[in-house]
């Protein structure tokens, strides 16, 4: 959405198309590399015999979490311009959902 | 394709339309339908409690009959009385010549419509549901027949329904807003109907979740609420007041948006504190998702969740307060106008604040001790739930039929059903608060003589008897309207403020010729005041891109309709499994047939639009 605003002039508009979506593509791949990195480390954390389940459950979900904001900033563009209103319904939802676990794990079972 | 090529029967038509404005009509008629069914429920509790030891509806039968009065009056009647009103008027009032997705509009209602009917089938299959509108768990479980099994699925279907709306307007408001219309220049109905949806989003899936569960629970051999098989109770109360709370804001919010539309019109003046109405607005919206465990203080949470949670209640009543002072200030010196509308809007200030009074009173947690399940709730919820949500929607209808029929409603008539529904109101509920007070339970269908529990009674009997009287004479008006009515002008009150004012009425198929440039809040009014007739246009004239309809939203939801038969009598019946699928594939079948069939409706030429435009004008 945010690279199609153009200034009316096709040269100088290509010229910093190319530059930008340069840079995005280096973003890209350096978290995809990060992404994968993550990944195999939450297997070996499995794996490994020497961490406790009681490490290695919180650490999964603390990659899983990293994992997510890298999805979401990176590949599908939230760090864009024009994204904010996605964002502040994201982060609503994750509100919501956040309060309604809390309530259960401390009202509800425990 | 000519206007006249497209002429097709009248209730095919409708079946296919995914027009807004006509969605609107079929959101008013269903909705109209069900609070008559609602209210007739109502009748018969109130006859049953007129004096001790009354035998007209008794046991089980008023089990049944109250549950289906809550759930009807909420999910069937309110709920799409809203949604009728956001149809009517949210598009239009943003300069829009739809919503965004005018087939999932349509879907969103036929969802609804079939959920609603199946809900009322139980009547004739054994049963309604009587486990209450909040159906806890505990007592729902056990319900023998499957009174239980019609509240789960068809109030899933329906609930697919609203979700589908609320996002559909979420969309819209975010994408489809004119030229100009900025956010804070954006009508207060609007940034209402903008709120209650992002409350939809975020409510709805709770529910769909607890009754998903109750769906295993009951008829799939699930264990999620049984206690006996390691299951929980109180998931399904947390989970039902978690979507519960936010659902009577739901309610109640664009109930605040269609009295600040009318205050504003009715006063000749820009709304009070404009800012400070959106700001209350959201934060409500906000504080309505931290809350819904006041509802639950005596199931034992301890008494630091109950303190919390009746903190967090009472703040509420902060930003309530400054819509209230705000509606007072826009009628402070203005120029007032006794309309039909404006007299639900003025009457709505202190029955409302009266309710909220109570409110803040049940959320004083040890206090609620005392209250809960007491005739002081009932008191309580009537006076937010008929004093804000029915008020609003009975001022709306009157304020807004013009504008979605064409035709002035009589206001003599519109006055006595004020005044009917208004004394009505008082006498019903009032009188409640002190049976609670005294001591007399919700929910239980008598009461022994000498209690001191019969005046009152009979009071509230007479008062319920007022309310449908003017729910006839309102009845009679719209006949009367329809036959004979006075053709109303496009600005109908002659004091419209927003956009929707300044199309004919009604409104042609595709809203506005041209798309409108919004100069500021108030957009129309500001045309006015400047002298010009009509509004700014952004565009030039010309071809006008319209959606086809489509029958597709009415079969898809008719193969829900089906399968939740066939599912509910799986185990019973031999076809039960079968007819199940089968609905399935019907629903299955023909969203695959929406997805490979391109559909890109049609234009309405420019010509066309210039002759229609003429015969508007002349
Ligand atoms: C306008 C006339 C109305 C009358 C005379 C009326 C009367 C009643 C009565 C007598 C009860 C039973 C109270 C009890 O025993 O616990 C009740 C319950 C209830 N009413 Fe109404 N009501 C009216 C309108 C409404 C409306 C418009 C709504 C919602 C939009 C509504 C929502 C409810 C709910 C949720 C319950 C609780 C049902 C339950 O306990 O499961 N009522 N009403
Ligand atoms: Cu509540």
């Amino acid at each position: 959405m945010a690279n199609q605003t153009n200034t009316g002039n096709p040269h100088v508009d290509l010229a910093y198309r190319r530059k930008k979506n340069a840079e995005e593509m280096k973003h890209q791949v350096i978290s995809f590399v990060l992404m994968i990195a993550l990944t195999l480390i939450a297997f070996f954390a499995v794996g490994y015999n020497e961490f406790s389940h009681w490490f290695s459950v919180p650490f999964i979900l603390l990659l899983a979490i990293v994992q997510v904001a890298f999805q979401l900033y990176y590949f599908m563009h939230m760090s864009h311009k024009g994204h904010e209103l996605p964002s502040l319904f994201i982060y609503g939802g994750v509100l919501v959902a956040f309060v309604t676990v809390w309530a259960f794990m401390t009202v509800v079972w425990w | 394709m000519s206007t006249v090529a497209r002429k097709k029967s009248l209730i095919w038509d409708y079946l296919t339309t995914v027009d807004h404005k006509k969605i609107a009509i079929l959101y008013l008629i269903a909705g109209g339908f069900f609070f008559l069914v609602g209210g007739l429920e109502a009748l018969f509790i109130r006859i049953q409690l007129a004096k001790p030891n009354n035998d007209f509806l008794v046991g089980g039968l008023y089990n049944q009959v109250l549950t289906m009065h809550g759930t009807t009056m909420i999910f069937l009647a309110a709920m799409p009385l809203v949604f009728a009103m956001m149809n009517a008027v949210v598009p239009i009032q943003i300069g829009a010549r739809d919503v965004a997705f005018p087939f999932l509009n349509a879907l969103g209602f036929w969802l609804f419509f079939f959920g609603g009917v199946f809900l009322n089938c139980s009547w004739f299959l054994g049963g309604a549901p009587d486990a209450g509108w909040t159906s806890y768990a505990s007592l729902s479980l056990e319900s023998p027949g499957h009174g239980i099994d019609f509240y789960v699925l068809g109030l899933q279907i329906s609930g697919f329904g609203t979700l589908i709306g609320g996002i559909n307007f979420l969309v819209t408001i975010i994408n489809m807003r004119a030229p100009g219309m900025t956010y804070m220049r954006m009508p207060m109905f609007t940034w209402a109907t903008f709120v209650t949806s992002a409350l939809i989003l975020f409510a709805f899936p709770p529910l769909t979740v607890g009754l998903i569960f109750m769906m295993m629970d009951r008829l799939f051999g699930g264990n999620f609420y049984h206690p006996a098989a390691g299951g929980n109770t109180i998931i399904w109360e947390h989970l039902f007041w978690i979507f519960g709370h936010p659902e009577v804001y739901i309610l109640v919010l664009p109930a605040f948006g269609i009295f600040s539309e009318i205050f504003a019109t009715f006063s000749r003046k820009r709304l009070f504190g404009y800012s400070s109405m959106v700001f209350a607005t959201v934060l409500i919206g906000f504080l309505g998702f931290m809350v819904w465990a006041h509802h639950m203080f005596t199931v034992g949470m301890g008494p630091i969740a109950n303190a919390i949670f009746a903190v967090a209640t009472m703040a509420i009543a902060v930003p309530t307060g400054i819509k209230i002072f705000n509606w007072l200030f826009t009628m402070w010196g203005g120029n007032i106008r006794f309309t039909t509308p404006m007299m639900y809007a003025v009457a709505f200030i202190p029955s409302f604040v009266m309710g909220g009074v109570t409110g803040v009173m049940n959320a004083a947690a040890a206090a609620d001790y005392q209250y809960h399940d007491s005739y002081f709730v009932v008191a309580h919820f009537h006076y937010v739930i008929v004093g804000g949500v029915v008020f609003a929607l009975l001022a709306g209808a009157h304020y807004w039929w013009p504008k979605m029929f064409g035709k002035m409603l009589n206001e003599t008539l519109g006055k006595i059903t004020f005044w009917l529904f208004f004394i009505g109101f008082h006498l019903t509920f009032f009188i409640q608060h002190f049976l609670g007070l005294m001591g007399m339970p919700r929910r239980v269908f008598t009461y022994l003589p000498g209690q001191g529990f019969e005046t009152g009674n009979m009071i509230s009997t007479v008062g319920a008897f007022f309310m449908a009287a003017a729910t006839i004479v309102l009845l009679i008006n719209v006949i009367v309207t329809s036959v004979k009515g006075q053709k109303a002008e496009a600005d109908a009150w002659g004091d419209g403020r927003t956009l929707e004012w300044a199309v004919a009425s009604p409104p042609p198929e595709y809203n506005f010729a041209q798309t409108p440039l919004v100069r500021g809040l108030d957009a129309y009014w500001i045309e006015k005041m400047e002298g010009k007739k009509g509004l700014t246009p952004a565009e030039p004239l010309g071809d006008i891109h319209m959606p086809n309809s489509s029958i597709l939203p009415f079969v898809i939801s008719l193969g829900l309709f089906i399968a939740a038969f066939g599912f509910m009598y799986r185990t019973e019946a031999s076809w039960g499994l079968a007819v199940g699928i089968i609905g399935l594939l019907i629903t299955l079948g023909s969203m695959f047939l929406r997805s490979v069939i391109d559909d890109h409706g049609f234009h309405i030429h420019k010509e066309e639009v210039l002759e229609a435009e003429k015969g508007v004008k002349a």
